[in-house]
């Protein structure tokens, strides 16, 4: 039996927030978030947790700490400015045939 | 019912993922966090995995009508073949690595050296796979090798002490291939010393494993392993 010894890290483990770009995709996605010591363990832990059938072939594991996000409550005023500015969107022009990834 | 001697090469491989499988698999809801759990699960599974595949080609070559469940739970532990480093219960999470880190560098070399004979066949097929995937294992017990043994007072402590523990019997290991001991070596040496940890003089060599003999420990995870499908023989799911 295992030695059940008090637990006490994961206070300290930090938090990661992991990307995962699927086969056959361009950008990676966030799929979900875990806890590991360090950078090189967060990458194998999420290839664990993230990838187990097969859902990726690249990841990318970013310190929470890292990230900025936009607040929840200002959502309104954040984008809220840009829905009747029709002017930014190219709807007023046809777009050329065989222009890639536009 | 004994293995054929001829078969050992097979099933002496397979016990031993068989067991690494078992002992893994009590660390499920123990492990220290919930990630190291599923990855520590993630490996029993590769290993069993491997088990099933190295005991269905035993049972065929074998053909005597004896399929994986039947080599699995229906041999009495004199006819167990796996070495005596695999039955050693995990007194802590350091001793579990220090076996992993041990065992994953042999299982590496013998599916490579395995998987790369040409007259190999199926089983040269399950060594391919089982390579990678112990590649992988090998990644995780170094990892954790040198995160314990170059950390904290405790955990060099207790990674010192495993290692201790777990060396002299990893001797067994290479009973069979003397010559494959010197790329172990160069595999887990490194390991060792990135982690200042003091690698242990070879002396005491524990053996028997292989031969049927093993110790207290290899009767109570039989009895876990195979008590369920002894006391209902035949039963399907």
């Amino acid at each position: 039996m295992p030695d059940p010894t008090p637990p006490t890290g994961t206070g300290r483990w930090p938090l990661w927030e992991v990307f995962v770009r699927p086969r056959r995709g361009l950008s990676h996605s966030h799929v979900g978030s875990l806890h590991a010591p360090d950078a090189e363990l967060a990458l194998r832990n999420a290839r664990d947790l993230y990838t187990r059938r097969q859902e990726g072939v690249s990841i990318w594991v970013v310190p929470a700490a890292a990230i900025t996000a936009s607040s929840p409550d200002e959502k309104d005023s954040f984008f809220d400015p840009a829905a009747d500015k029709v002017y930014r969107h190219p709807t007023f022009y046809p777009v050329p045939e065989g222009v890639p990834h536009l | 019912m004994a293995v054929p001697a001829a078969l050992l090469p097979i099933v002496g491989p397979a016990d031993d993922a068989l067991v690494t499988a078992q002992r893994l698999g009590q660390w499920c809801s123990r492990a220290p966090e919930m990630e190291e759990d599923v990855a520590l699960t993630n490996i029993a599974l590769d290993q069993l995995g491997t088990a099933r595949l190295l005991y269905s080609l035993a049972g065929e070559l074998e053909g005597a009508g004896r399929d994986e469940d039947d080599l699995a739970y229906l041999r009495d532990q004199r006819d167990f073949h796996n070495v005596l480093l695999v039955e050693l219960p995990d007194r802590d999470f350091a001793v579990m690595i220090a076996k992993l880190l041990f065992l994953a560098a042999y299982q590496c070399d013998l599916y490579r050296r395995t998987a790369a004979d040409p007259a190999g066949g199926p089983l040269a097929a399950i060594a391919a796979k089982a390579a990678k995937e112990s590649a992988y294992h090998l990644d995780h017990a170094r990892l954790w090798t040198l995160r314990l043994g170059d950390g904290t007072d405790e955990s060099h402590r207790r990674m010192q002490a495993a290692v201790d523990e777990v060396w002299p019997y990893t001797h067994e290991l290479f009973e069979a291939v003397p010559a494959a001991r010197a790329d172990w070596l160069s595999t887990v040496e490194p390991v060792l010393a990135r982690a200042t940890l003091r690698r242990p003089a070879d002396g005491w060599a524990p053996t028997g494993g292989r031969a049927g003999r093993h110790t207290e420990a290899m009767s109570y995870l039989l009895a876990e392993l195979q008590v369920v499908h002894r006391a209902h023989p035949g039963a399907r799911w």
